[in-house]
């Protein structure tokens, strides 16, 4: 499997990075040393294998569906590079 | 220089009980130094001069009283990856531009309740992605060694670049630093100092920037093993607000380290013998063997089949869960934003402007291989890998193997803009075969220097061990320590 610039601009979209035009071919080549490298795992048989879900051999703790944290917009907000009355502040979305 | 520098983390812990030198003193003394090192090795990308002195003031406080933490006075620095709250925390990137944390990470909350001082944030690769330090939005970290009759700047390894730099040079008295596929202990090879990477669990990761969840560990980065032992006892604990985080009393690591290795099995990898690996690393590994066999160790020859598709495989599974990850620096939350004439067009400008090349590509090779359609044939293939790479490790320690002698890295040190590894991203991703391994199967691990190349440059050795078992890794990670007996002090340049 390879890729193209036009496949690496369609990756670029889904990523949300904007690429210049001028560097897609450099990037896909990039992209596909990369991907040569790892299609050594083709020489792997997993037919029987599970993929690993963890390491280490744990279940999810549970706890008591009850709030324990909150009640601190300003604090969550603080670090927005624009906010209005502890509202994050983006562009238009809805015309 | 001031002695007080010079001295072990455990040195400065007993001088500091006992009366002889006051943390307010340790810690100026480290905050000169780093103001006089720092622009030559740009280990710290921000130093918390304040913050360091009036902490140190309050540990002297409770030392008078004959009150205090196990680490009161003792001055650390923070890799950037770490919240700190108030305090610098950038993960090495523009895109956190400014950023403040209104948090502190579970692991420096745990140094701080211990009385540890925080002397500045450590710079880094760019959200822990590199091995040289170099993907760093604030510059390259310069490794204090050179080699000899050298004046050629040589990489500290990376990611955890400005740890290692700073522990080797005497600008702190030991630092945290993250490890995902080798950022502690690449590190800590390149610079002759100590790096543990503990069993994935035993530190939480919370508030620690994420890179890929599922391989993330922090540890610390030291002078010497019983100061690594020291450290990561405080580091380590069961944390709620991390839900891999394991529920394990923490063993006294310190009390493991003068424990011998009379009697244990050290297992060798005939896998591990690349082609190309120099003479000197191979016979680095030889005389480790040598120095735990005379201490009583039995060598045993083991395989690990899969491990050369360890890296391959993290090179999925990493890209991955970053891309993931970093999906949450979009310009609205923290950090960075460069406007657009529509919401996408800020998230498209925003990251395109703040993520640097190394992440970028990284972000990119994730997306492509999560996208619709290549899912299984990459994703979920490489975690099946994962659990055959880990299969290999229990098959071993299930045949009586207590730990695992590696050479740490296939290299000393190479040069800052190093043009080969420039041009082929896949070689700059060579430097952690030998590490990799351990945080595709969740194990810890130790670097311990234990030599030095022909032109004086330091080299490690890596020690393997069982789920849990990092106190074996302090025993005999000790007795490498003491045979080689070499001074890893750098000569000073800068």
């Amino acid at each position: 499997m390879s890729v193209n610039a036009d496949i690496v601009r369609k990756i670029g979209h889904l990523a949300r990075i904007k690429l210049k035009e001028e560097n897609l071919a450099g990037l896909a080549d990039e992209l596909n040393v990369i991907l040569g490298f790892v299609e050594q795992l083709d020489e792997v048989d997993v037919s029987d294998v599970e993929p690993m879900t963890s390491v280490i051999p744990a279940t999810l703790r549970t706890r008591k569906d009850e709030v324990t944290s909150g009640g601190y917009a300003d604090k969550i907000t603080s670090n927005a590079p624009l906010s209005e009355d502890n509202f994050f502040m983006v562009p238009k979305v809805v015309e | 220089m001031s002695d007080l520098i010079k001295l072990s983390l455990a040195d400065i812990q007993k001088g500091l009980k006992a009366k002889k030198f006051s943390a307010s003193e340790v810690t100026s003394a480290y905050l000169n130094e780093i103001d006089a090192a720092n622009p030559k090795l740009n280990a710290y990308v921000s130093i918390e001069n304040e913050q360091a002195l009036s902490m140190a003031k309050a540990s002297d406080e409770k030392l008078a009283k004959g009150e205090g933490g196990a680490l009161e006075g003792v001055p650390l620095g923070i890799k950037d990856l770490f919240a700190t709250k108030g305090a610098h925390t950038q993960a090495g990137s523009h895109i956190l531009d400014g950023f403040k944390p209104e948090y502190e990470s579970f692991i420096t909350n745990n140094l701080w309740q211990d009385g540890a001082v925080m002397l500045g944030k450590l710079n880094m690769d760019e959200f822990a992605m590199g091995s040289s330090n170099e993907t760093s939005y604030y510059g390259a970290v310069i490794n204090p060694h050179r080699a000899s009759g050298s004046n050629k700047d040589l990489v500290p390894g990376g990611s955890s670049g400005g740890s290692a730099a700073a522990v080797s040079a005497f600008l702190c008295a030991g630092a945290t630093a993250t490890d995902t596929g080798g950022s502690i202990r690449q590190p800590a090879a390149f610079t002759g100092t100590v790096g543990i990477k503990p069993t994935y669990g035993r530190c939480s990761r919370w508030g620690v920037v994420a890179f890929a969840s599922s391989l993330d560990q922090a540890g610390p980065i030291t002078r010497t093993v019983e100061d690594s032992a020291l450290m990561l006892a405080s580091m380590a604990g069961f944390d709620r607000l991390d839900s891999t985080s394991v529920d394990l009393a923490v063993p006294d690591f310190a009390a493991a380290i003068e424990r011998g290795v009379k009697g244990l099995r050290i297992g060798v990898p005939k896998e591990y013998r690349m082609d190309g690996m120099p003479d000197e690393i191979e016979k680095l590994w030889q005389q480790g063997l040598a120095w735990l066999k005379d201490e009583g160790a039995i060598i045993k020859d083991i395989s690990l089949p899969h491990t050369k598709y360890a890296l391959p495989a993290y090179y999925i599974v990493a890209p991955a869960e970053a891309s993931s990850n970093l999906a949450r620096y979009d310009g609205v939350k923290y950090g960075l934003r460069v406007n657009g004439d529509s919401i996408d067009e800020m998230y498209e400008n925003t990251r395109a402007a703040g993520f640097g090349a190394e992440v970028q590509r990284r972000v990119l090779i994730g997306t492509y291989v999560l996208s619709a359609g290549y899912y299984d044939a990459y994703y979920v293939k490489a975690q099946k890998v994962r659990t055959l790479i880990k299969r290999d490790f229990e098959t071993v320690f299930n045949d009586g193997i207590d730990a695992i002698l590696t050479p740490a890295t296939p290299s000393a040190a190479f040069g800052v803009n190093d043009q080969e590894m420039k041009a082929d991203p896949v070689k700059m991703y060579l430097n952690d075969i030998f590490t990799v391994t351990v945080n595709m199967a969740g194990l810890p691990a130790i670097a311990v220097p234990a030599g030095k190349d022909n032109a004086g440059l330091p080299l490690g050795l890596q020690l393997i061990g069982k789920p849990f078992d990092e106190e074996t890794l302090f025993a005999a990670g000790r007795v490498i320590e003491r045979s080689a007996g070499l001074d890893f002090t750098p000569k000073k340049w800068w």
